[in-house]
C-alpha cells in the first residue's frame, strides 16, 4: 500500500482529464447520433469528476469528492429525462440523429 | 493572467487533434479504393433491409431501463452514509429518512402511472376495468355537458 | 473502533433561512404525493395549489426575511452552502412572482391542448426553487445543483407538447446543448476548486485577499468555463445559438416564464460568483462581461430584424435584452447590479405578458405565429393588439414604460464607471431594436389586404388565467414606469445590504 500514501502528481490525471474532455466535446460537436451525443456528455463529466477528484486529493480536500457524487446523480438524471424524450420522437421517427431535428430554422 | 502556465495542456490538446487529423487523412489517401456494388450494400449477402424496424416496440422495456439508472444512482447517497451512521446519531437517520421519503414519493407516482404493469390489457383485474369504464362514462358526460354549455 | 464510534456534531441548519424554498418544494412534493395516491380529474385544483404554494413563498420571504436581511448582513445556513442575504431574498420574491404568472398561463393551455397533467406544475415548482437555490448558492455544489434542477425541469416543460414535433425538438436541442455546457462549467469549477482548493465562495474571496497567485492561469480558465457556461443559460451570443429554436418550438406559456426565469437564475449565479467570489479577478471578468454584453446586443438586435415568426424574433429580441442586463453586471458595481435587478423584474412581467398575448392568438396548436399571422391584427382583435404593441414599446424602451426606466437604470451603472463607450453601443442596439419591434406593429396596424378567412372565423380566445396575467403585466409594467422609486429602492438595498 505504500503508493497510495505517496500523493500522486496531479499533473498527470488533469492532463489525462483533458484529453478525455476534449474527446468527449470534439465528438459532441462531430457525431449527429443523439445517443452518441449523450455518451460524449458522459464523457466529458467523467473527465470532470476525475480532475476533481485528483485537485482534491492533491490538496487534501474533500468537497471536490463530494461533488463528484452529486454530478453522477445529475448526470444520470439528465440522460434519463434525455432518453424520455428519445423514446417520445422514436415513436414517431424511427432515428435519432440530429439531422432529422431541423424542422425549426428561422 | 498567465496563461502561458498553462502551455502543456494546450500542446497536448494540439498533439491530439494532430494526431486524429493526421492519422484520420493518411488512412484516407492511402487505403486501397476498389469499391464494387456488392461491398458498398450493408451485407455482402442476404437482403438488404428496405425500411426501417417495424413501429412496434415495447416502450415498458426502456421506462424500466430508464427508472432503474435514477433510482440505482440515489443509492450513491446512502454509501457515506452508511459508513458513518452510528457516528451521525438522529440526525444522521432523520436526514436520511427523509431523503428515503422523497424518493419513496416518486415511486408511488411511478407505480401509479402504470410503469410496472407488465400484465396484458386482458388480464387486467375487474375492479380496474370497472374504474376505468367508470371514469370514461363520467369523462364523455362532461365532454358533452361542455358541448350543449358552449352550444348554448 | 473508537474513531468510528466517536459522534460528529450535527451541522448548523438554520432551516429558517431557506423557509420560501422549502415551502416551494414542499408544494412540489405534495403534487407528486397527490398525483401517486388519489387524483382530481381537473387540473384547475393542482394550478391553485401551485399558485398558492408560490403566493405563499414569496409572502412569506417578503414579511418574514426581507426586513431582517436588509438590515444586518449576511447569514450564512447549512455549513455554508447558503446564504441568506437582501440579493438572494429579492430573487426568491421575483422568482414567486414569475412562478404565479406561469401557472395563471398554463393552466388554461393546458386544458386547450389537451395536455392537461398535473405534473406541469410540479415541474414550474421545482425550477423555481432551482432559480433560488441559485440566488442563495454560497457553494460552487450549490450552484450546480441548483443549475441542474432549473434547467432538468425546463427541458422537459419544453418538450412538454407530446403531440407537437417541434416541441420535442426544441426539448431535446435544449437538453443536449444544456448538458454541454453544464459539462463545459463543472470542469470551469474543477480548475477554479483546483486553483484556490475551495469551492465556497465566500471563502473564494478571502483566498484571493489573502493569497497572490502564482497560478493564475488554471483559475483565469476555470473562471472563463464557468462564464461560459452561465452565458448559456441566459442565452448571450456567441452561446445563444439553442434560444431561437426552442423559443419557437416549446410551448407559449413555457417560454414566457422560461425566458424571465433562467435570465434570473443564471444572472444571480454570475453576480454571486464573480461579484463576490472574484472581486478580485475583476479585471480579467470585465472584459469577458463587456463582450457579451455588446455581442448579445448587436447580434440579438440585428438578426431580430430578419425573422418570420413571432416567436423567433422574441428570442432574439431575450437575447438583445441578456445583453442589456450584462451590461449593469459589467459595471461591477453596487450601482449597476441593482440596476440589473430592477431590469430582471420587468422584464419577467413584459415577457410574461408578451406570449400571454402570442398564445392567445396562436390558439390551438400555436398554428398562428407567423408575421402573416399578425397582418392586420388590430382591425380583427383591437384589444389583443393594443396589448401587444404596448408589451413591445415597453420592450424596446419607450419612455412611460418600465422597459425604459430598466434601460436607463442600467446605463446609470455604467456610467458610473465611466464605460462610455458600452453605453454608446447599447444605445445603437436599442435604436436597432426599436426597428423590430416597429416592424411587427406596423404589420398589426396594416390594412387586411389579403383575405384571411381561417382567421376571421374564430376570434382568439382570452380564458381567465391569461386575462389576469395581462392585467398584472400591463399594470406592473405601466407602474413601474411611471413610479419606479419603490422597487428602485428595494433593488438598491437588496445589493448594498451584502
Amino acid at each position: 500500500m505504500e503508493f497510495l500514501q505517496t500523493p500522486p502528481d496531479p499533473d498527470a490525471y488533469i492532463v489525462l482529464a483533458v484529453f478525455l474532455f476534449s474527446i468527449g466535446a470534439v465528438g459532441f460537436l462531430v457525431r449527429r447520433n443523439a445517443i452518441v451525443m449523450f455518451m460524449c456528455i458522459e464523457l466529458m463529466l467523467n473527465a470532470v469528476n476525475l480532475s476533481l477528484v485528483s485537485f482534491g486529493r492533491a490538496l487534501s480536500d474533500l468537497s471536490g469528492q463530494i461533488l463528484v457524487f452529486f454530478v453522477l446523480v445529475v448526470a444520470a438524471a439528465e440522460v434519463m429525462v434525455g432518453l424520455a424524450i428519445l423514446v417520445a420522437i422514436f415513436r414517431r421517427r424511427a432515428r435519432a440523429s440530429a439531422d432529422d431535428m431541423s424542422s425549426l430554422k428561422g | 493572467m498567465e496563461l502561458h502556465d498553462y502551455l502543456p495542456i494546450l500542446v497536448l490538446l494540439v498533439v491530439a487533434l494532430l494526431f486524429g487529423t493526421v492519422s484520420r487523412g493518411l488512412s484516407a489517401l492511402l487505403h486501397p479504393r476498389d469499391p464494387t456494388p456488392e461491398k458498398l450494400d450493408p451485407y455482402e449477402c442476404g437482403i438488404v433491409p428496405e425500411r426501417d424496424n417495424p413501429e412496434r416496440f415495447p416502450v415498458q422495456f426502456y421506462l424500466v431501463a430508464m427508472i432503474f439508472i435514477a433510482f440505482d444512482i440515489e443509492v450513491i447517497f446512502l454509501y457515506p452514509w452508511a459508513v458513518l451512521v452510528r457516528r451521525l446519531g438522529v440526525f444522521g437517520l432523520v436526514e436520511m429518512a427523509v431523503f428515503v421519503a422523497i424518493v419513496f414519493v416518486a415511486y408511488g407516482y411511478i407505480r401509479r402511472e402504470g410503469v410496472f404493469d407488465w400484465a396484458p390489457r386482458k388480464k387486467l383485474d375487474r375492479t380496474l376495468l370497472l374504474q376505468r369504464y367508470r371514469r370514461e362514462a363520467e369523462a364523455a358526460r362532461v365532454a358533452s355537458g361542455a358541448s350543449e354549455t358552449e352550444a348554448a | 473502533m473508537s474513531v468510528l464510534a466517536q459522534a460528529i456534531p450535527a451541522p448548523q441548519t438554520d432551516y429558517t433561512t431557506i423557509i420560501p424554498e422549502l415551502i416551494v418544494l414542499g408544494t412540489g412534493l405534495l403534487i407528486v404525493l397527490m398525483l401517486a395516491i388519489r387524483r382530481f380529474s381537473n387540473i384547475g385544483w393542482y394550478a391553485l395549489i401551485a399558485a398558492l404554494g408560490f403566493a405563499a413563498a414569496g409572502i412569506v420571504a417578503y414579511v418574514d426575511l426581507w426586513p431582517e436581511v436588509t438590515d444586518g448582513a449576511a447569514t450564512y445556513a447549512f455549513s455554508g452552502m447558503v446564504a441568506a442575504d437582501g440579493f438572494s431574498t429579492f430573487v426568491v420574491i421575483l422568482s414567486c412572482v414569475a412562478g404565479v404568472l406561469a401557472v395563471l398561463l398554463a393552466n388554461s393551455y393546458l386544458k386547450r391542448e389537451g395536455l392537461d397533467k398535473a405534473e406541469y406544475f410540479a415541474l414550474l415548482l421545482f425550477s423555481a426553487a432551482g432559480v433560488q437555490f441559485m440566488a442563495m448558492a454560497n457553494n460552487l455544489v450549490m450552484v450546480f445543483l441548483a443549475l441542474e434542477i432549473l434547467s432538468v425541469c425546463l427541458y422537459v416543460l419544453s418538450a412538454w407538447n407530446r403531440d407537437k414535433f417541434a416541441s420535442q425538438e426544441a426539448g431535446m436541442k435544449y437538453l443536449l446543448l444544456g448538458a454541454y455546457t453544464s459539462a463545459i462549467m463543472l470542469f470551469g469549477i474543477s480548475f477554479l476548486y483546483g486553483g484556490t482548493g475551495t469551492l465556497n465562495i465566500a471563502a473564494l474571496a478571502q483566498f484571493f485577499a489573502r493569497n497572490v497567485l502564482e497560478n493564475q492561469g488554471l483559475v483565469f480558465l476555470g473562471m472563463a468555463l464557468v462564464v461560459v457556461g452561465l452565458a448559456f443559460k441566459i442565452a448571450a451570443v456567441p452561446f445563444h445559438m439553442w434560444a431561437p429554436d426552442v423559443y419557437q418550438g416549446a410551448p407559449a406559456p413555457v417560454v414566457g416564464y422560461m425566458a424571465a426565469a433562467a435570465k434570473i437564475a443564471a444572472f444571480a449565479a454570475l453576480f454571486r460568483i464573480l461579484f463576490l467570489g472574484l472581486s478580485a479577478m475583476e479585471v480579467d471578468w470585465k472584459p469577458l462581461l463587456w463582450g457579451l454584453a455588446i455581442l448579445s446586443m448587436i447580434v440579438g438586435s440585428l438578426l431580430a430584424l430578419v425573422q418570420s415568426d413571432v416567436k423567433r424574433m422574441m428570442a432574439y429580441s431575450s437575447i438583445s435584452h441578456a445583453g442589456f442586463i450584462a451590461i449593469g453586471v459589467a459595471a461591477a458595481s453596487a450601482e449597476g447590479m441593482s440596476g440589473a435587478l430592477f431590469y430582471l423584474v420587468t422584464y419577467t412581467f413584459m415577457i410574461a405578458g408578451a406570449f400571454a398575448v402570442i398564445d392567445c392568438i396562436g390558439r390551438k396548436d400555436e398554428q398562428y405565429t407567423k408575421y402573416e399571422d399578425y397582418r392586420g391584427l388590430f382591425a380583427r382583435e383591437p384589444l389583443l393588439a393594443a396589448i401587444l404593441t404596448f408589451f413591445l414599446f415597453a420592450l424596446a424602451g419607450i419612455p412611460g414604460t418600465s422597459g425604459f426606466v430598466a434601460k436607463f437604470v442600467v446605463f446609470e451603472g455604467a456610467a458610473e464607471g465611466g464605460q462610455w463607450a458600452l453605453i454608446g453601443i447599447g444605445t445603437v442596439a436599442a435604436v436597432i431594436a426599436l426597428f423590430f419591434y416597429l416592424r411587427l406593429i406596423v404589420l398589426m396596424y396594416m390594412q387586411d389586404s389579403t383575405e384571411r378567412p381561417d382567421l376571421a372565423e374564430t376570434r382568439a380566445r382570452v380564458a381567465a388565467g391569461p386575462a389576469v396575467v395581462l392585467a398584472v403585466t400591463v399594470a406592473a409594467t405601466v407602474l413601474l414606469g411611471i413610479l419606479p422609486q419603490g422597487l428602485l429602492d428595494m433593488a438598491g438595498q437588496a445589493v448594498f445590504a451584502l
